[in-house]
């Protein structure tokens, strides 16, 4: 890889990306106040003569029922429904065209309250299902302390989010702190971590924590297979960085189908039971979102521990610092960086099976869709620095998590990442504990 | 402190001078040039004037910052803030590299660059200035370049054969050997006319027998007006062809004045040689050292880092 | 023998695709990108996807033909910029990661129910909706014309007009590369593929010129969409970053940096990928490999053959081997 300077961007060009950027985001603050559709699951079963309008009324506590609904349309269409006991209703409709439904707010009951009562949509195609979303809170909702309570709760996901990216972004920092390489395929690791536990754990009906033992050592050792049998020989090729690269992303591609080979597209869950819960204060928790924070404190810690006070720590931040310099120092690189694919697709597996706990489910491309939080947390830190890749991922998640609190849509919370992935780059561009470089 | 006499005469000062001394023509002057890396100083130049029309070097050992202070005066790398210097009236700080080369000033780099996967023409021809070919609307319009294009071809043929490397001209550069690559880089930055040149180790490598004629060479644009910048460690060298000598030791300038003298200097010989007292600088016993310059590199890298991780 | 002659006939096909020759297009811009200035541009279906949104929703919203093409250039020209200022002047992943990212982005951005009535949310713009000024132009009038293995109306909506045109577009996008790389412009480009501090130092604007890159191939890539959703509609799920891989496949498979590399690399990539579904189809029993199964294994030799090409055929079927050999 070619070494280039950091250099701080004239001032003119900096406006100019900023302008372009407030065009980019713009049209994003006009959605500010609403929040994502959920699609429903019905039994209206759309035919080639005609389609389903549906949606469940949900306030944030709970579902609905008995919510009642009218649905206009054209041609003097007019239809009415009441919610079930999951507060799901739909609607068949024979007609193309835009469609109005209305709650009927007395409905409600006095303790609840439609944002908005009119959801609208436009049906384009017979044989397909239309979700409408009509947004319902309890009258309390906006309360001080439901506030703060809503606050507490996103920074409480927002942590445990942050904790699991860390898991997996120290891998891909180190991995590319020692080999230069920006792994695209690491997300396919978490993703492995999370099915292998299902395979483990739900199919093979192994204990939680021995299967999730097990996954994380499986995860490990395809990570010293690579090493040995791709990326050793490859280094010693003397392939270059970017073409190193590009077979990551291969391996990427490859990884996902494999998943959806044996796997399929569906979601699948590690354990097949609901998560218990319990309270503290007003917030309320599974237990297994504690542990998954707590293990993955434990396990952070134990990584900075080995990193700063341990030999072999030591040699992979020196590795990482100059590989020149450490081999002649007499530090065996390869076994450094061996190390260091296994630690970091152990860690990444381990991520993976806490994050499919937390979430409830994993699918085949799980890791592809936070591959881009990993990126903008590892570049926020500081490419290549271990501890700047923690501090980036907690960022990154307290951000994603609380996105919502300030009103921004959840769905575009991706947005959210890559907005401060940019700002980053533009501003510091060797991240928040990075190092400029050097040329010539 | 000047001394020199104020006819037109272009010759640097006679003898000795403070470091940082004024010239009665100065191409370049600089100020309060600092760059820090972590806790340490790499580069702390407070003044330093460059005659125009002569050969200075810039000496002193390895991890001395010369290759920072070139980056630092060519746009490369960013002093801290209070810096400032110009390049033949105008000034520089807060221009970007490929302003300060089209200013005039042009530089090579000490890790030779090469363009490996194009051919030493190609090469050659991306040194020249002011292409109309280069202009995106009217590149696809050949009639538009042609004739300039021949020009250049000619003038990187005449340069070509100057540097031994006419034979090679339609071989990639990534075919070269290393100082055969820095024969190239040279050329290339020749191509655009530069007012002054900044040559970072430019004969680590080159074999002994082309180097006589590349002294040669760059005492003859030192004759055709160009004014000539370059670090070089290797001392004979340095005594050879240089008008003037000015020495950098961690980061500062400690001596400035004529090869003979600056050699001689207590200062200079303690800076540059540490334990090797004995060792007469400029002796030929130095020019066999160091002329390998895949291992010159090595140290220097090796050096590099110990002092960083010294100051860590 | 019969299978034979059908997977041969899909091939074909498949070769000469209006789809096909979109990727082409899009391959021709990825390589402007990486082949000549080294870019790593990783994401451009988002390019596609933007020209194709301009596109599509000028048209439906009324505006000539000429015009929506205009607004879908100048989206790709505006992504073009938002991602290269920041990220020009730094190391090359930072592109990378940018543009993959941002391409991701875009498609979610697409797909938000919010967007109902602009974009079409997750089912994107029905392709009545915008293709009618397209096949008013045809002058090659009604019915159907057949050739060898091809059979198609001769307007219609996915029938030999856009195939001309999509080829066309092939052929105009071949002809601007070749008249580009030849120039002290794409000496330029290769010359800071190869290293841009050399360059700067020889006093060129380099982050000009790899913006200057940047939206050209970008803009290849918005015209890319456009033709790829004409004889289909808008679905911003069949441009998300399979379809980049697929270009980083072909591009890698004709050759980077060469002419006609793109386009070979675009035709052989589809009709392989038809002959591996089809042969493992027609090979494999059902009860090991479903069909679905031989769709998801197509895909994984595609991932396979990216990485093989890397590593021991990075010059591709056109580069020049000896080229390769001093990688830095
Ligand atoms: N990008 C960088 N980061 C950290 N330290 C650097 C960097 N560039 C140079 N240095 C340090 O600055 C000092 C001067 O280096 P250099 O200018 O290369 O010396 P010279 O060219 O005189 O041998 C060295 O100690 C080197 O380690
Ligand atoms: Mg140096």
């Amino acid at each position: 890889m070619k070494v280039r300077p950091w250099r701080r961007l004239r001032a003119s060009s900096r406006a100019v990306a900023l302008l372009l950027l407030t065009l980019l985001v713009a049209p994003l603050t006009l959605w500010l106040a609403s929040s994502p559709a959920s699609a429903a699951d019905t039994l209206c079963l759309p035919d080639d003569k005609s389609a389903c309008l549906a949606g469940t009324i949900r306030s944030e506590e709970d579902v609905v029922p008995d919510a009642e609904l009218t649905v206009t349309g054209p041609k003097g269409f007019e239809e009415s429904v009441t919610t079930s006991e999951t507060g799901k209703w739909n609607v068949k409709v024979t007609e193309l065209g835009a469609y109005t439904v209305t709650l009927d707010e007395e409905s409600l009951g006095d303790d609840l309250e439609a944002l908005d009562t009119v959801g609208k949509t436009n049906v384009a195609k017979f044989k397909t299902t239309r979700a409408v979303v009509i947004e319902v809170r309890t009258t309390n909702y906006s309360g001080e302390t439901s506030w703060i309570e809503y606050f507490t709760k996103s920074a409480i996901s927002g942590l445990r989010l942050g904790l699991l990216l860390a898991l997996a972004s120290v891998g891909l920092s180190l991995i590319y702190g020692t080999t230069g390489l920006s792994n695209f395929a690491h997300a396919e690791q978490v993703t492995m971590g999370g099915l292998l536990g299902y395979a483990v754990i739900n199919l093979g009906g192994l204990n939680l924590w021995l299967g999730g033992l097990i996954v994380v050592i499986i995860c490990g050792f395809t990570g010293w297979l690579q090493d040995r049998v791709m990326w050793q020989p490859l280094r010693r090729r003397g392939l270059g960085l970017i073409q190193l690269m590009i077979v990551t992303i291969g391996l990427s591609l490859a990884l996902q189908y494999v998943f959806q080979y044996f796997v399929g597209a569906r979601s699948v869950r590690v354990v097949k039971e609901n998560p218990e819960t319990f309270n503290i204060g007003f917030v309320e928790l599974t237990y297994q979102s504690v542990a998954a924070m707590l293990i993955s404190i434990v396990v952070l810690g134990g990584v900075g521990y080995a990193l700063l006070y341990t030999r072999i720590g030591r040699a992979t931040r020196a590795v990482a610092d100059n590989p020149a310099l450490a081999a002649s120092s007499g530090i065996d690189v390869d076994k450094v960086i061996r190390l260091v694919w296994t630690a970091s697709a152990a860690l990444a597996g381990l991520s993976g099976i806490l994050y499919a706990l937390v979430t409830g489910n994993i699918k085949w491309d799980s890791g592809m869709q936070i591959l881009l939080l990993l990126f903008a947390a590892v570049t926020l830190g500081g490419l290549g620095t271990a501890f700047g890749a923690l501090v980036g991922s907690i960022i990154i998640g307290l951000v994603i998590e609380l996105a919502p609190v300030a009103h921004v849509p959840g769905d575009f919370k991706y947005a959210a990442a890559m907005l401060i992935l940019i700002l980053v780059l533009m501003f510091r561009p060797q991240g928040l504990l990075g190092r400029a470089e050097r040329v010539g | 402190m000047s001394d020199h006499d104020q006819s037109t005469q272009l010759a640097p000062p006679a003898g000795a001078a403070e470091p940082g001394s004024t010239k009665s023509d100065p191409i370049l002057v600089v100020d309060n040039v600092v760059r820090h890396f972590g806790g340490m100083t790499a580069v702390d130049v407070g003044h330093l004037e460059v005659q125009r029309g002569v050969i200075t070097a810039l000496i002193g050992p390895n991890g001395a910052g010369k290759t920072t202070f070139f980056n630092l005066i060519t746009g490369f790398d960013r002093p801290t803030a209070g810096a400032h210097w110009s390049f033949d009236g105008s000034a520089l700080d807060k221009t970007s590299a490929s302003r300060v080369a089209r200013a005039g000033m042009v530089r090579t780099f000490q890790l030779t660059k090469a363009l490996n996967r194009m051919t030493v023409m190609d090469n050659m021809m991306l040194g020249a200035r002011g292409q109309t070919g280069e202009n995106l609307f009217l590149s696809w319009l050949k009639p538009l370049w042609s004739n300039q294009e021949k020009e250049i071809r000619d003038k990187a043929l005449g340069l070509l054969e100057r540097f031994k490397l006419l034979d090679k001209q339609d071989d990639y550069a990534g075919s070269l050997s290393g100082g055969q690559r820095k024969l190239l880089e040279m050329a290339r930055a020749l191509m655009s006319d530069p007012k002054m040149i900044m040559l970072d180790e430019p004969m680590a490598g080159v074999n002994p027998a082309l180097t006589q004629s590349l002294l040669g060479h760059i005492q003859a644009l030192r004759d055709d007006g160009m004014t000539v910048l370059f670090v070089e460690h290797d001392m004979h060298m340095v005594r050879h062809i240089s008008d003037w000598v000015v020495v950098m030791a961690e980061g500062k300038l400690i001596a400035e004045g004529k090869a003979g003298e600056v050699m001689a200097n207590p200062v200079v010989i303690d800076a540059y040689l540490g334990a090797h007292h004995d060792t007469d600088l400029g002796d030929d016993a130095l020019l066999e050292e160091g002329s390998d310059m895949e291992e010159q590199l090595a140290d220097e890298v090796a050096e590099e880092e110990t002092s960083r991780e010294d100051q860590a | 023998m019969d299978t034979v002659i059908n997977i041969l006939n899909s091939m074909a096909r498949e070769a000469i695709a209006p789809q096909t020759a979109a990727v082409a297009i899009a391959v021709i811009g990825l390589n402007v990108h990486f082949g000549f200035t080294g870019l790593l541009n990783m994401g451009q279906a988002g390019y596609m996807l933007v020209g194709a949104y301009g596109f599509a929703i000028s048209v439906r919203e009324g505006a000539p033909l000429p015009v929506a093409i205009l607004i879908g250039l100048a989206a790709s020209v505006v992504l073009s910029l938002v991602l290269g200022l920041p990220t020009l002047k730094l190391r090359g992943d930072y592109l990378a990661i940018v543009t993959i990212s941002a391409a991701e982005i875009i498609r979610f951005i697409g797909r938000q129910p919010l967007l109902e009535n602009v974009t079409g949310a997750a089912q994107g713009i029905p392709g009545g909706d915008y293709r009618v000024p397209f096949q008013d132009l045809s002058f090659l009038g009604a019915g159907q014309t057949s050739f060898g293995p091809w059979n198609y109306f001769n307007t219609g909506v996915n029938g030999w007009w856009v195939r001309v045109v999509a080829w066309g577009v092939v052929f105009l996008g071949v002809l601007i590369v070749w008249l580009l790389a030849r120039s002290p412009w794409g000496r330029l480009l290769k010359g800071i593929r190869e290293d841009e501090d050399a360059i700067r130092s020889l006093g060129k604007n380099v982050f000009a010129i790899k913006m200057q890159a940047l939206i050209i191939g970008g803009m290849f890539g918005a015209l890319a969409g456009m033709i790829y959703v004409l004889p289909s509609s808008v679905q911003p799920d069949s441009m998300g970053r399979q379809l980049t891989f697929f270009c980083w496949t072909a591009i890698l498979l004709g050759g980077a940096a060469t002419i006609f590399g793109p386009v070979l690399g675009a035709v052989l990539f589809y009709a392989t990928r038809i002959f591996i579904k089809g042969f493992a189809n027609a090979t494999v029993p059902d009860s090991i490999m479903n069909t679905q199964q031989t769709e998801q294994f197509s895909w994984i030799v595609v991932g396979v053959a990216l990485m093989l090409l890397v590593i021991f055929r990075p010059q591709g079927i056109l580069g020049k081997k000896r080229e390769l050999q001093f990688n830095v």
